[in-house]
């Protein structure tokens, strides 16, 4: 028996007349592509021959030492990688809900006359740059909180660790709720694409059997699209950890670990863009660029369980950010 | 959908449990309608306040004058505005053929399983923060020439353009009907060409609207230039030297202590946010006629 698939696909025959110029354009196209794979490596290594100094210097003390003193050369990380944990949970919690709630008034509820009008507005919302948010958060949203928020939250929720102390106006929850505003268009959209992947058959099946929005959404929409909703979360949490300029001007930048949020804080990525132009000694600079290692780490990992899990979802066929 | 919503909407039940069930359905869409409300609500009042507080220090000194000396009033930004239009060219003089050829070698020559890790790194690396950029162009550029320069500034800004443009050109690309690329085949034309004159001329706009995003995204960047463009408060005409940028320019205004700097703050920020919007109306004008042609908007 012979084959018998019409071989019409030019991928498997161009080899046979092939001519330098294509070989040579060919290349040129695998080194554009190849400048991916280059970068990641370029990253990490470049990262880790920077922080050689300082990790041999503490090891891995560096990361459970919480001193970050420059006049005595002695550093430690703990304070920041607390500070990025703690403002990207909050982050997290006030945007996955809203995100993932947004995301299904929009496929579920939103008759098309206002779902497009949101969309845009959605978009529009991510394309703010950060220095902006962190613009607007020192003179509008810092104030407003520490006027009217804080206190409120004080009084209510004050038999709490977390809403316990004076209010500065700068904080860890500060540095949370920008970072909240942030990250909710792109845990929106990417909720919303996780939303659309559900086949409209599922939602029929529930309507036709007399279910309500709400229990459509339950029953055949939330139950399909639990995972890639964490995937859509973790997005975020990968985001939320990497904003620097917003944070930076609304979090306090004080390096010390405190249990209440209305406490100052300091985050990986705002000492690095804070101290990184005045390092004076190379110890000093070195344990920057370790802060920065250990912030590639984090994101590195959050970023690739989080694609993968999309990707999953969908069979391959990835999201786009 | 839509008429799914008519049905479930002239059912009118009758029964006490078929009412709180249809109460407890309204009570949470209209609670999932707020919760968009609160999403929408801070682009409005950063916009209100941009306006506010931006649109009274906005002057022509703004666009023609580079800062005063701290202390003196007045004084503009027109340094910055050109440093990060010079920034944005450097970045795009990298990005821009680095990425576009990436995307070609993705949708015209690679197999599924190179594609499908490239696809994936190329994601990872849009998450990388971009403040570690700036660090690493910091150590490849800035401490070899012993300078911060324009030049450092723009590579960092182009490398985090790199993924955005290869995944977009890609996606463009392969929407590039195969026909076309049969049809060139069969008059004997070299591959290349067909990618030259046939595809990348067939998906043009995608690709530039996939680009006119990334420049938006990185016009805003302030974090990786911090270490490389370093700012400046004079006009720089010379690449390996410091320059200066408005997103620099804006965080060095906000953070000092003085009024006058805090409005010239603002001044900035609007003006940058126009530039941005700008270029989200060009993206929304360039791909209404693709978004047209195909139908993906469901529901």
């Amino acid at each position: 028996m012979h084959e018998i698939t019409p071989k019409y696909s030019y991928r498997l025959d161009y080899k046979k007349g092939i001519q330098w110029p294509d070989l040579s354009f060919q290349f040129l196209a695998l080194l554009g592509a190849s400048v991916i794979l280059v970068l990641i490596v370029l990253v990490g290594y470049e990262l880790y021959r920077t922080s050689v100094l300082s990790i041999h210097n503490f090891g891995f003390s560096f990361v459970k030492n919480t001193a970050w003193d420059p006049v005595a050369d002695i550093y430690g990380a703990l304070p920041f990688i607390y500070g990025t944990l703690v403002s990207s949970l909050i982050a997290i919690l006030l945007a996955v809900p809203l995100g993932v709630a947004t995301a299904l008034f929009l496929t579920e509820i939103a008759p098309n006359k206002i779902r497009q009008p949101l969309i845009t507005v959605i978009e529009l919302l991510a394309s703010v740059p950060s220095v902006i948010y962190g613009l607007w958060g020192i003179f509008v949203l810092v104030p407003w909180m520490r006027d009217f928020l804080f206190p409120w939250l004080k009084t209510t929720l004050g038999f709490l660790p977390f809403f316990k102390g004076p209010i500065y106006g700068v904080s860890m929850l500060s540095g949370g709720v920008i970072v909240a505003i942030m990250i909710l268009p792109i845990v929106t959209s990417f909720s919303r694409e996780v939303l659309r992947s559900v086949p409209n058959l599922q939602r029929e099946a529930a309507y036709a059997l007399g279910a309500t929005h709400w229990e459509v959404i339950c029953v055949a929409v939330l139950s399909y699209s639990k995972r890639g909703l964490f995937g859509a979360g973790v997005i975020g949490l990968g985001r939320a950890l990497g904003e620097t300029m917003a944070v930076t001007m609304v979090i306090g930048n004080s390096p010390k670990i405190s249990a209440s949020l209305f406490a100052p804080g300091y985050t990986l990525a705002s000492v690095i863009a804070n101290e990184f132009a005045e390092a004076t000694t190379d110890l000093y600079l070195s344990s920057l660029f370790e802060l920065g290692l250990v912030l590639l780490v984090i994101t590195l990992i959050v970023n690739g369980v989080a694609q993968l899990m999309l990707r999953q979802l969908t069979n391959g066929a990835s999201f786009k950010n | 959908m839509q008429n799914i919503n008519l049905i479930v909407s002239r059912y009118r039940p009758t029964n006490q449990f078929q009412i709180l069930r249809r109460y407890k359905s309204s009570f949470i869409s209209t609670l999932l309608g707020l919760a968009t409300l609160i999403v929408v609500t801070p682009l409005f009042l950063v916009l209100f306040f941009l306006i506010k507080e931006g649109a009274s220090s906005l002057n022509l000194d703004f666009f023609t004058h580079v800062p005063k000396p701290t202390g003196e009033l007045g004084g503009g930004m027109a340094n910055a505005i050109l440093g990060s239009i010079t920034l944005m060219g450097i970045a795009c003089i990298l990005g821009v053929p680095v990425g576009v050829l990436g995307g070609v070698y993705l949708s015209e020559y690679g197999n599924t399983k190179v594609n499908y890790w490239i696809r994936f790194f190329a994601d990872i690396l849009n998450g990388v923060p971009s403040i570690v950029w700036g660090m690493v162009v910091y150590s490849i550029l800035v401490v070899p020439f012993k300078t911060f320069s324009a030049y450092a500034g723009g590579i960092a800004l182009g490398l985090i353009m790199i993924p955005l443009i290869i995944r977009n050109t890609e996606e463009v690309l392969v929407l590039v009907p195969q026909s076309f690329r049969e049809a060139g085949l069969a008059l004997g034309i070299p591959r290349w060409r067909i990618v030259f004159s046939i595809i990348l001329k067939t998906a043009t706009k995608g690709i530039v609207t996939g680009i006119l995003v990334a420049i938006a995204r990185i016009s805003g960047e302030t974090a990786p230039l911090l270490f490389t463009a370093f700012g400046n408060s004079f006009w720089n005409h010379n690449l390996a030297q410091p320059i200066a940028a408005l997103p620099l320019q804006i965080y060095a205004y906000a953070i000092s202590p003085y009024e006058d700097l805090h409005h010239q703050a603002w001044a900035g920020a609007l003006v940058l946010m126009l530039l941005i919007l700008t270029l989200n109306i060009i993206v929304r004008f360039l791909s209404r006629d693709v978004a047209r042609n195909s139908s993906y908007e469901r529901n």
